[in-house]
């Protein structure tokens, strides 16, 4: 009878770490196993990328559409190339949208901003692998600083 | 008197490297073999109720007292930037990558080592052990083995309630008391922690205690000098030298994981 008794509180025990497990990867992490949803890849190619770092957020209108794959330099332009992975979920982005890399807050981390376009007859939609041409770079605040100097100077 | 000085400088090094090297056989003995699942496996239940659940006490209540102090310190420190929605990730990522698998370790080393290292040298100075090994038991696999595997498993799991209970103090304070919002306190947590990066990396490295700490824990009992004065040196020296190890591990640990 008491190895019964040790058997069921050791049972409790484990089933207690299992739902701490299932808590911290479903509820405190972002992705369940094996980052179960499913993207789709765009690219985009700007003239600076700043601070952005892969698994940076996408967002649309501030909501988390997707996160940057990899973060490359064209060979032949020598301009960064962003791979963008989108929750296949948000599958209908016109090819006339446009990404910028905006800063949360003044100091905050950069994110990737995905502003949709209009669509009309003749507008397709982005698929899988498709480049997104209407990029605006991050701003590099020492750059504007600069700007800012020079233009009181005159 | 030089030649003394040596001596002893000799006598010390080759002593811890014999200590090194009893401990690396008691464990090779123990763990590599045929493994007996029919007479291991309640052996192995038995410890992991003397290891794991009843260490759970502690692991809950200085879990959520963790994740409270950490919320509450981290809210004073955050809300003169305006960056309390910040809460959760520094809650979460504090617990997930250092302080989970850390004190968890160390009061496992404290509740469960010392025990196991004072029921062990008790059972060598009371002649447990060779009797054993009169009856052709091998007191390694008999004694040793469920312990070392018993600990190896239960540790991981503590960690992972300690996080898990620390976040919900982390919770209870920001949110509950504090007025941080809950939906920024958990989709700021979301957004910051990679279950990859963060929650199995601390598994990984409170794995890497629970061997360290088992290991020092059981070794020191089974080479304890058998009388009631060398176990309680002995336990004494499971508690520091583990705690010791600990730390030492996570700083190497924490170079290699988030180092880079």
């Amino acid at each position: 009878m008491t190895t019964r008794k040790i058997e069921i509180l050791v049972g409790g025990f484990i089933v207690l770490a299992c739902a701490a497990f299932l808590m911290l990867a479903l509820k405190v992490a972002d992705t369940g196993f094996g980052g179960a949803s499913q993207t789709y890849t765009l690219y985009a190619k700007f003239d600076n990328i700043g601070g952005l770092k892969v698994r940076s957020p996408i967002k649309v209108g501030g909501v988390i559409v997707g996160r940057v794959g990899s973060i490359e330099l064209d060979r032949v332009s020598y301009t960064p190339v962003v791979k963008l992975e989108i929750n296949a979920e948000y599958s209908n982005f016109p090819e006339t949208s446009s990404v910028a890399i905006l800063t949360s807050g003044l100091l905050g981390e950069q994110y990737v901003g995905l502003l949709p376009g209009f669509v009309d007859d003749t507008v397709l939609m982005l698929g899988n692998g498709d480049t997104i041409e209407d990029t605006r770079s991050a701003i590099v605040l020492e750059e504007l600083i600069g700007q800012f100097l020079f233009n009181r100077g005159n | 008197m030089i030649a003394n000085r040596l001596q002893k400088i000799g006598h010390q090094t080759l002593s811890t490297i014999s200590g090194f090297g009893r401990a690396g056989i008691m464990l090779f003995g123990a763990i590599v073999g045929k493994p007996d699942f029919r007479k291991g496996f309640p052996l192995f239940i038995k410890q992991l109720y003397v290891i794991g659940v009843l260490s759970l006490m502690i692991i809950l209540v200085s879990g959520l007292f963790i994740g409270m102090v950490l919320s509450l310190q981290g809210y004073n420190v955050l809300v003169k930037f305006g960056a309390e929605g910040m809460l959760g990730p520094l809650v979460s990522l504090s617990l997930l990558r250092e302080l989970g698998p850390v004190v968890t370790a160390l009061l496992f080393a404290g509740r469960a080592g010392s025990a196991l290292t004072a029921e062990i040298g008790l059972m060598k100075a009371t002649e447990q052990l060779s009797g054993m090994e009169m009856m052709a038991v091998d007191p390694l696999r008999r004694i040793i083995a469920p312990r070392f595997w018993a600990g190896v498993v239960a540790m991981p799991l503590l960690a992972l309630i300690f996080n898990a209970v620390g976040i919900l103090g982390g919770h209870l304070v920001g949110v509950e008391w504090l007025g941080v919002d809950a939906g920024s306190y958990w989709s700021a947590m979301q957004a910051n922690v990679d279950l990859y990066q963060d929650v199995l990396n601390g598994v990984i490295k409170s794995a890497v205690f629970a061997l360290v700490v088992i290991w020092i824990a059981l070794h020191k009992g089974f080479d304890a000098i058998p009388t009631s004065e060398g176990i309680s040196r002995a336990t004494t020296q499971t508690v520091v030298t583990a705690s010791l190890a600990v730390l030492g591990f996570d700083f190497i640990l924490t170079a290699l994981m988030f180092g880079g």
